[in-house]
């Protein structure tokens, strides 16, 4: 069985955004960019059903600019066997996305597709849901525990108040939360392996989609900041200003 | 103008983050209509009729829509789709594992974790993990949204009288089934609707410790517990208790932070509470520059000390 895994390069999660004087975006020129978590966690499950045996090939996928080429080599120095970059400096919405990979899911009938519940950079979580959706396939959202058989697949979810479980028919779609597993440091030999290893690059003309974002950003803003706050001396200064000050105790 | 709000429930009760998602639905201006897709919900479907604001109530009661699999409820909402403007879910686990599949159904895009409505098609969301705010306009004929229940006030649980209407099942997709659900024991509020939130970290150093600790203050003042994915992580605290970008997003009156040293992520879920409280013995830790009071301290000392003067 082949598995998909779609992974975006995205702005390292230590990183502090700044928010652009003009409120057109946010200032990515000059900062370090990495693989978005999820999708780490993403491949390295997937590497894992490998190393299982349930599993005979990894593909990675990403969409978006030549840089992500570095992001596609990190997935197969984690142990992908194979790359895809589906190249475009257009802005990419998660329908957008989701259509690509529809389209390359037609082409390579993967038995299962695994993505990260959500890119840390747009925060939407709707990829994967909307990848099922185009595709027909069932999902498993948000897992920390997958299991697979040869005709499907049970996923344990975490969900508002607990886990729960669900047994989906193959294809499916799986996406990760941060429990499903501790995804592996790359090794500097794997580094250099992954080098050697398959990358394609296409457009999505070629695979006949239409990219157009459908929403558009009007302005993109700085929080409210919160005023500055005080340090207090002692346990009772502290229950002092809550009672009197912010009044939030009785 | 029509809205339609996927209401989230347990086939007997609404759930609360439902209400504030009639809130986001009504400030688009629209006429707004509750959907009810469940097994054995007709209690849910007549308290949902009761909220204020809600002109009118769809019930779907099948086996299949009994557990809210994605694969079941997108086919419901689809199935009753046309007509509607808008259709709103909350950013719940199971409103943000729905609405993208009925959006990309629809072949319209998705605004995820709205937490303001500045007109029918005009939405601010947070982008990177709170760290700015995008106002953003969707150009689609209908617009699908999941609403951050703390950017909204509850609309009133009574005082609608709203007609119920079944609507036709959809059926079974036969591609998923639900096979079980562990849920986390829980006597204390909701972390999500709490008003106080005590929330602990890696500092406290054993889930032993964390309830040892953390339990008799949470008691004194009717918190919710809370953890920072550090504590998760280390099995201090359980998954569904995380606070951050990545777990639930909280905006209480007090959010009392022990042994947390605040990172951009945890920021992400907590930062629009009222006032916050830092209890943490590094005095460069991050969380001081967002907490309206902070003590540095040794939290075993003062934690304890605290629960006494209370």
């Amino acid at each position: 069985m082949k598995v998909l895994v779609p992974v975006k390069r995205v702005v390292d999660y230590n990183v502090k955004v700044r928010v652009k004087s003009d409120g057109s975006g946010v200032d990515i020129a000059n900062v370090k960019m990495s693989m978005n978590p999820f999708d780490e966690i993403a491949i390295e499950e997937a590497v894992r059903l490998k190393e299982k045996g349930v599993v005979t090939e990894v593909i990675a996928v990403s969409c978006g600019v030549t840089q992500c080429q570095e992001t596609l080599r990190t997935a197969m120095a984690i142990g992908a066997d194979r790359a895809i970059l589906i190249e475009t400096d257009a802005e990419l919405q998660p329908l957008a996305v989701a259509k690509l990979l529809k389209a390359l899911v037609d082409k390579e009938q993967p038995g299962l597709v695994i993505l990260g519940k959500q890119a840390i950079d747009d925060d939407c979580n709707q990829t994967g849901q909307m990848l099922a959706a185009l595709t027909g396939m069932p999902q498993g959202t948000f897992a920390s525990k997958v299991e697979l058989t040869a005709d499907s697949v049970a996923v344990t979810r975490e969900v508002d108040g607990g886990l729960e479980t669900v047994k989906l028919t193959l294809p499916a779609v799986i996406t990760t939360d941060l429990r499903l597993n501790e995804p592996r440091y790359v090794t500097l030999p794997n580094i250099m392996k992954a080098k050697k290893k398959q990358m394609d690059v296409i457009k999505p003309a070629d695979l006949g989609v239409d990219v157009a974002p459908r929403i558009k950003t009007l302005k993109v803003e700085e929080p409210p900041k919160r005023s500055a706050g005080i340090k207090v001396a002692d346990v009772a200064a502290l229950v002092d200003k809550l009672k009197n000050e912010a009044k939030v105790i009785g | 103008m029509t809205a339609l709000v996927i209401a989230e429930h347990d086939n007997a009760h609404i759930k609360g983050a439902t209400l504030n998602t009639v809130t986001a639905a009504l400030a688009t201006g629209a006429d707004v209509h509750v959907l009810v897709a469940g097994f054995n919900a007709a209690a849910a479907a007549a308290a949902a009729a009761q909220i204020a604001g809600v002109a009118k109530v769809l019930h779907a009661d099948a086996a299949a829509l009994e557990n809210g699999l994605a694969e079941n409820l997108a086919a419901q909402v689809l199935a009753i789709a046309s007509g509607y403007t808008h259709i709103l879910f909350p950013a719940t686990a199971s409103g943000k594992n729905v609405a993208p599949r009925v959006a990309a159904l629809l072949d319209v895009a998705q605004l995820s974790d709205v937490t303001k409505v500045i007109s029918a098609d005009t939405f601010e969301r947070p982008i990177y993990a709170g760290n700015a705010i995008a106002t953003v306009q969707s150009g689609d004929a209908v617009k699908i949204l999941t609403v951050r229940t703390t950017g909204f006030d509850a609309a009133a649980a009574t005082g609608g009288s709203a007609a119920v209407e079944v609507v036709a099942a959809a059926a079974d997709s036969g591609k998923s089934s639900f096979a079980g659900r562990e849920v986390t024991k829980n006597d204390r509020p909701e972390l999500t609707a709490a008003k106080v939130i005590v929330s602990g970290g890696r500092a406290l150093g054993s889930n032993e410790k964390f309830m040892e600790v953390l339990t008799p203050l949470a008691d004194k003042l009717g918190a919710a517990l809370g953890a920072s994915r550090a504590a998760v992580d280390a099995g201090y605290a359980p998954n569904d208790w995380q606070v951050g970008q990545t777990g639930k997003i909280v905006a209480p009156q007090l959010y009392i932070a022990c042994g947390i040293s605040g990172a951009i992520q945890h920021l992400a879920g907590m930062k629009d509470s009222k006032v916050i409280v830092a209890i943490n013995k590094d005095a460069e830790a991050p969380i001081f520059s967002v907490a309206d009071y902070g003590l540095e301290a040794d939290l075993f000392v003062a934690v304890p000390e605290l629960v006494k003067s209370l």
